[in-house]
Formats: structure tokens, C-alpha cells, sequence
């Protein structure tokens, strides 16, 4: 580990091989480990950006070296965990005092006068607190909102309860639990909520909720303070490069739907928004340019003036828009659960952005949701009605693709037209029932275009009773759908 | 070359004194963008303020602002600059029988005859200018190219004129709604921030700074209660300058504390669909236990 605070201070103006560039060079080979795209120019950029911007100023240098760096946000999260893991150390937040090497040899005692935040008064200290003492004081600085006070204290709670040892082998997350565990967060809630009840005498509605999500934010940012502490300790004991390996997370573009964790769902789903937006303006504008409209005889004759009543400049009027229709047939059944409920918020999604969005939900049987989407404000509200109610069960709840398609095309069939594009979503794993894929080819010529997803790696298809090879020879495409990338890749190639 | 800025702080107190609350990582990439003399990328939500940066910075700078909005369908000749034919068959047909073909053609491809567009304006500006290309992410990916000689050399090529070098280099601030993924190529010669719904305090010090009479206490619990807004899935989340609506219509209304009857009947400046405004009077309205069953549910 390259003591930057020093470095900065004796040579201002680093040259290419100081031990800062060294340390960038390294930071950047990490985020591109990670799988950010970042290009020479890019480095070089970020080179410059450093000799201008002080790494005393370290949130100015964070977004200095991001602006450089990251081009999409979505990797921020990404750029942040490593940044702090390189760069974490140091700015004057975390001043050392004058001695710069005491995080190198073990652990740091925060009774230290040179590391204690200002304003922190005689009460950050420490280790003679008992734990209930410890807690009356952190709940006292979540009350107040003191911010100097609550970093001592997860600053204490991580020495006190984490159990770090120099070269155990446990990631971060067993670090966290063990301290939050030992903090009893759950109950804080609560107990500030009675507190503040009891401060302003009666609160309406608004107000109680207004005070939870404050408290809530309060909790949130301990909870931080805690996080950064304990990569703080690590990096200190195991080195950067060490660390930024285990610390490395998938991109949100990167997890795949059928694992997700739950976090890791709600980051996709707010990702999925600004997806569908480009989905639906990427067609209108196939839409607008694809082809002129009939001769505009008014405005080329108005514009022949300009070549003296030669009509040198044809007008076309615009085409008339037609109105794509989608129809979405999704599998909803358990091996496929959770890129069903991603299926589910995406389809949400685009009904917003189209006039006629339809769609379908499948196991064995099938039945349209549409309704279920319209005007609706909670899609959390939506799925679960499409999952109770849809009557989606047809012998015994498993997977039927044949009979699905059956009555899809029975029922709904006579309703696709050269206008509509269908999608359908799902893994083919038909439980040896019958295909069926006549029905697959029916669609592909009365349809606009006909597109299979499927959520399961390329090498799992078509083995076992997966037979997605057999429908998709009457598609129009088949597409490995695991993550967001992928999803995205299937949009440009929509358009 | 000289810099515009000494210091990030010097940007961030200069933008202060135009009423632009700068967070770091505006200061420090505005600074950043001078001293590298990049052009910087904005991106973010409607609402943000990334447009009222580029105007600010213009403001600040004393310098003009040029401002290219773009949309679908915007061109060379909307963007760059464009040939004055008309004037140009008007030269050819005053001319005598004397003159050669080489003349005329060296006299109607001139400065004379060239209108210029915004871009072509920041380039050839004598006086300091800043440049704003907004909404960037309108025009086609195609469109995108013709502004890649500018943004990386700042300069422009016209065939019949050579290459035009800009006087001195502006600052160029492009703004994206993020509707669709700008280009590779038109990223990596940009410096990339996004702006995000600013923090509680900050913005509450905006609403103080932009709303005048308004107390601390009133604008405490409008920053609050947006926050907690926020928070909610809805179609579109309050921008900071409906904020600052919602905050001069109760400062108007003459309300001093918000109840909850104040905040139902104003609800509809800072929100615009209605399916959200039923959504937050559902979620605010009614007590927080049952609040706190549903979500455990």
C-alpha cells in the first residue's frame, strides 16, 4: 500500500512513474476486471485529471476520477466500492495525524487524538463504554442526527463486535452481520419512533412517516459508516489488490435473472425502466423513417419557389404511424419464477409505452393479464394478482407449453395480425408433453415478427425436456436472455 | 493556455453567487472540464437542473451562451452551417459576362455566404462562449458523429472552405435525458456526470435560496416530505423545480406548517399523473402501522 497523503505532499506534480500513477494504473486494471469499458483515452484522461484536482479533496478527486472513468451509471456502485478500497484512507476525513503509517502496522486506536472527527467531543472514546452504554450513545446520536458522532461509533462497533483477525479468510458481508447483529438495529426503530412520539405529543399521519423515513435514513447511513469501516480494516490488513477481488460484484447488466438476489432485483428493476423507454422509442422511430409517405404536391410546389418554380425538391408527407401491437406470452411456472416476475414488471412496463401492449401468463394453461396492468399503480400489487388469480393451472400445474400454445392460439389466435410482433418468453421445458410447434409456425406467418426469449444458459437448451430448438425453428429469433446486457442486445436487434 | 477557474471552490462559490448550489461533483467537474478542456456529458433525470448548470456556468463566466437543442431529424445544415444559396444564385445571376467560372466559384463559396449554426457560432465566437447541445440523446445515433470533430478537436471541417479551429476553447455542456444509449465514441471524448435528485439538505438550502420568505422550518419539511416522495415507485418522481413550485404555491397559500390537508390539496403541483398522487396520499394518509404490515406482508 502506496502512502498517497505523503506522495501528494512532496511531489505535486507527479510524473508518469510516481507511486500515484502506479496505483491508478492498478485501480483501473481492477475496473476493467470488473468489466467496466474503460479505453486508453479514457486512462490517459484520468491520468490528466489527477495533476489537476488535489487528492486532499477526496469526494472532488472521487468525482474527478468517475467523470474520467465511468460512463454509465449503473457501474457507479461498482466505481464507489473500488475507489474506496483504493483511494479509502485518505483525504482529510479520515486525517491521520502525522503519523501516516499507523494503518499499515495493525490496528488503528481510535482514542488517538489525531483521528478523532472534531466536534466529537470527550464522548467518541472509547473501549471503557460498556455495550448498553455503547448503545445509549448510538441511539442518542441517531436521535440527533450527529454525524461525527455516529462514524466513532460504528468505528467502535466494528472493533468491538466484528472480531477481525489479521488473515482470516471471511469476506466483508460476516464482518457486517456480526456487527449489526451486535448493534440490534431492528429494535432502534421503534424506540426513536416512541421517542419522537412522545416529543411532539400528537403526529398525524404524514408526520410519523415523515420521521420514520428520516430515522430510517440515519439508520441507513450507520449502517454505511459501518460497511466502509470494516473494508477500511480489511484493506489495511490484506492489501488493495486482494481486496478489490473479493469485493467484486456483477454489473447490474451482468446478474443473471434466474439467481438474483433480491437486492439485486430491485436494482434491476429500476434499471429495466430506462430500457423500456429506449424499446419504444427505438420503434417509433423505425416507425417514422422507414418509409416516405405519397408525394406532398402543396409543399413541393411552395418549396419549387426557391428554384424559381422548379420543383427541384420533392415533399413527401410523413407516413401514417401505424400502431405496433405486441402480444407477450410469458411462462410463469416455478423453474422459471423469478425471470417470470422480472418478465412480469417488464411487460408492466412497456404497456405503458404502447397503445396495445397483450399479455399472457402460462403453466399448463394459459389466460390473459392485461387487464390486470391497466391503471394499476402497484406492480408489486399487479404480479401478485397475476399469480393468485390468473387461471393459469390446467391438470397439474406444470409446465404444458403445447397446451398453452394450444389454447393460446384457439382463443387469441384470430387476434394477430400483420401489425402484431410477438414475444415469447420462456425456457421450453415442456415436461415431455407434446410440442406442439405447429402452432409456433401458425403465428410466425400471420404475425409481424415472431421472437423467443429464454432465460436459460445456451448450453442447457435442448437437453433434458427442454425442446426450444423444436419451436424455434418457426421463429423469426432465439435468444439467450439471462441478464439485462443480453435483453438489451435483443432491443437493438428488435429495431 | 489560461484557466477560467483557480480552484474547485472558486467554481462552486461562483456558481453559489448565480443561485446555483453545487454539489462536489458538479464543482469538481466543472472545474475538471476546463482545465482539461473536455466537454462534459450531463445526464440524469428531467428536473435536475442540468440545463440551468450550462446557463449558470455561462452566467457565472460572463460568457454567452449558445445553445443547440436537439431533436429528431436535426442535421448539418440545422446544426453546423449552411451554404445561402439563394443568396449565392443571387451573386451568380447579378454577374456580368467578364467574369470566370473560377471567380465566381471562389467568391460564392466564401464567409459571406455561409450561414452559421450554433455549432459553427461557438467555434468562430471571438468573445467567450459557453455551448449547451441539449438533450443530445433526440437526435439519431448517425446525427451523433457530426458532432465528434467539434467535441474532441473543436473544430469544423467544411469541404469547400478547409478546417475552421476554434479561437479559443469553449466550454461545451451536453445534456441527456438517457432515452437511449448515447454512442461509445461520443462518451469517451466527454467528461460523464450524472445528476441525481439532489440530497435532503441540499435541497432544502435550494429551496431557501430560490424561494425567498420562505422560513427554515417550512422549507426543512418541504425537502422532507419530497424526499420521502421519492422513495415511492411512480411514474414520474417531483423534479427540484417542482419543489420549488410546490414551495412558492404554500408560501402564496400563506402556509407556515404543513398538515396534511394542506398537502393533499397541493399535492397536484408536485406531482402530474394522477395515479400517483393517489398512490402518495394513499401511502401518507393513512397511519404507519398498517403501513408497516402491508410491507411485512
Amino acid at each position: 500500500m502506496v502512502d498517497l497523503a505523503s506522495v501528494a505532499e512532496t511531489a505535486p506534480d507527479p510524473g508518469a512513474d510516481s507511486p500515484l500513477f502506479q496505483l491508478l494504473e492498478g485501480f483501473i486494471t481492477d475496473l476493467r476486471t470488473a468489466g467496466l469499458p474503460v479505453s486508453l483515452s479514457e486512462n490517459i484522461d484520468a491520468a490528466r485529471a489527477i495533476r489537476e484536482i488535489p487528492l486532499e479533496d477526496r469526494n472532488a478527486f472521487k468525482y474527478a476520477l468517475a467523470a474520467t472513468l465511468v460512463k454509465n451509471y449503473s457501474h457507479w456502485r461498482t466505481f464507489e466500492t473500488l475507489f474506496e478500497v483504493y483511494f479509502s484512507m485518505r483525504g482529510s476525513e479520515y486525517a491521520l495525524g502525522d503519523d501516516g503509517d499507523q494503518f499499515g502496522d495493525g490496528e488503528p486506536d481510535m482514542d488517538q487524538d489525531g483521528e478523532r472527527p472534531p466536534g466529537e467531543g470527550g464522548q467518541g472514546g472509547g473501549d471503557g463504554l460498556s455495550p448498553e452504554e455503547l448503545a445509549e450513545m448510538l441511539y442518542q446520536a441517531l436521535l440527533n442526527g450527529d454525524n461525527a458522532l455516529m462514524r466513532a461509533i460504528a468505528r467502535q462497533a466494528v472493533k468491538r463486535f466484528a472480531g477481525m483477525e489479521p488473515g482470516r479468510p471471511v469476506g466483508g458481508t460476516y464482518y457486517l452481520y456480526r456487527t449489526l447483529r451486535n448493534l440490534e438495529l431492528d429494535g432502534m426503530l421503534e424506540r426513536l419512533m416512541e421517542q419522537a412520539r412522545k416529543d411532539a405529543g400528537e403526529m398525524s399521519a404524514l408526520e410519523e412517516r415523515l420521521e420514520r423515513d428520516e430515522f430510517d435514513d440515519r439508520i441507513d447511513k450507520l449502517k454505511k459508516e459501518v460497511e466502509a469501516e470494516i473494508r477500511r480494516r480489511l484493506v489495511a490488513d490484506r492489501g488493495a489488490e486482494a481486496m478489490a477481488k473479493t469485493l467484486r460484484k456483477p454489473l447490474p447488466e451482468d446478474v443473471d435473472f434466474m439467481h438474483a438476489s433480491r437486492e439485486e432485483m430491485i436494482n434491476l428493476r429500476k434499471a429495466i425502466y430506462p430500457l423500456t423507454r429506449k424499446l419504444a422509442v427505438r420503434l417509433a422511430r423505425k416507425r417514422r423513417h422507414g418509409r416516405k409517405g405519397p408525394l406532398d404536391f402543396r409543399s413541393t410546389v411552395r418549396h419549387s419557389l426557391s428554384y424559381g418554380g422548379v420543383p427541384a425538391e420533392l415533399k413527401f408527407r410523413y407516413p401514417r404511424p401505424s400502431k405496433p401491437e405486441i402480444m407477450v406470452v410469458a411462462d410463469i411456472s416455478g423453474s422459471v419464477a423469478s425471470f417470470a416476475r422480472f418478465t412480469l414488471h417488464l411487460v408492466y412496463a412497456i404497456s405503458g409505452q404502447f397503445s396495445k401492449v397483450r399479455a399472457f401468463v402460462f403453466i399448463d394453461g394459459l389466460d390473459e393479464v392485461t387487464s390486470y396492468f391497466e391503471g394499476v399503480d402497484d406492480i408489486a400489487e399487479a404480479v401478485h394478482r397475476v399469480n393468485t388469480e390468473a387461471d393459469v393451472v390446467w391438470v397439474d400445474g406444470h409446465s404444458d407449453y403445447g397446451h398453452a400454445f394450444e389454447v393460446f392460439w384457439e382463443t387469441y389466435g384470430h387476434d394477430i395480425n400483420s401489425k402484431t410482433t410477438v414475444m415469447i418468453l420462456g425456457d421450453a421445458r415442456n415436461n415431455y408433453h407434446a410440442s406442439q410447434a405447429w402452432i409456433m409456425k401458425e403465428i410466425e406467418q400471420r404475425s409481424r415478427k415472431l421472437f423467443w426469449l429464454n432465460p436459460e444458459p445456451k448450453a442447457y437448451w435442448d437437453t433434458g425436456d427442454s425442446i426450444v430448438g423444436e419451436y424455434a425453428a418457426h421463429c423469426d429469433g432465439l435468444f439467450e436472455v439471462r441478464n439485462l446486457r443480453q435483453l438489451e442486445k435483443f432491443v437493438d436487434n428488435l429495431a | 493556455m489560461t484557466h477560467r477557474f483557480e480552484s474547485v471552490e472558486s467554481v462552486r462559490e461562483g456558481l453559489a453567487a448565480v443561485d446555483y448550489l453545487a454539489d462536489d461533483a458538479i464543482a469538481g467537474i466543472a472545474f475538471l472540464a476546463d482545465r482539461l478542456g473536455k466537454p462534459v456529458l450531463i445526464e440524469g433525470p428531467a428536473g435536475t437542473g442540468k440545463t440551468q448548470l450550462a446557463k449558470s456556468m455561462a452566467e457565472m463566466s460572463g460568457a454567452r451562451l449558445i445553445r443547440l437543442q436537439c431533436y429528431e431529424g436535426l442535421d448539418e445544415s440545422k446544426a453546423l452551417y449552411e451554404w445561402n444559396y439563394k443568396k449565392q444564385l443571387l451573386r451568380i445571376q447579378t454577374e456580368g459576362d467578364e467574369s470566370t467560372w473560377d471567380d465566381i466559384q471562389n467568391d460564392i463559396f466564401s464567409n459571406d455566404f455561409l450561414l452559421e449554426r450554433p455549432l459553427l457560432e461557438a467555434i468562430r465566437a471571438e468573445d467567450p462562449v459557453v455551448l449547451l447541445i441539449d438533450e443530445v440523446d433526440r437526435v439519431e445515433v448517425e446525427t451523433e458523429a457530426l458532432l465528434l470533430e467539434l467535441l474532441s478537436d473543436y473544430q469544423v471541417s467544411i469541404p469547400e472552405l478547409g478546417t475552421l479551429e476554434a479561437k479559443q476553447i469553449p466550454l461545451v455542456f451536453l445534456t441527456s435525458n438517457n432515452t437511449r444509449e448515447l454512442s461509445e465514441a461520443l462518451k469517451r471524448r466527454c467528461l460523464f456526470l450524472h445528476l441525481d435528485y439532489p440530497t435532503m439538505e441540499r435541497e432544502k438550502e435550494i429551496v431557501l435560496n430560490k424561494v425567498p420568505d420562505i422560513t427554515e422550518h417550512l422549507a426543512d419539511q418541504v425537502a422532507r416530505i419530497v424526499r420521502s416522495i421519492r422513495q415511492l415507485e411512480l411514474k414520474k418522481a417531483p423534479s427540484v423545480s417542482e419543489t420549488i413550485d410546490w414551495a412558492r404555491t404554500l408560501i402564496i397559500l400563506g402556509i407556515e406548517q404543513i398538515s396534511e390537508n394542506d398537502a393533499k390539496e397541493t399535492l397536484n403541483v408536485l406531482l402530474k399523473y394522477r395515479s400517483d398522487i393517489d398512490r402518495v396520499l394513499k401511502e401518507f394518509t393513512t397511519n404507519s402501522t398498517a403501513h408497516f404490515e402491508a410491507s411485512a406482508s
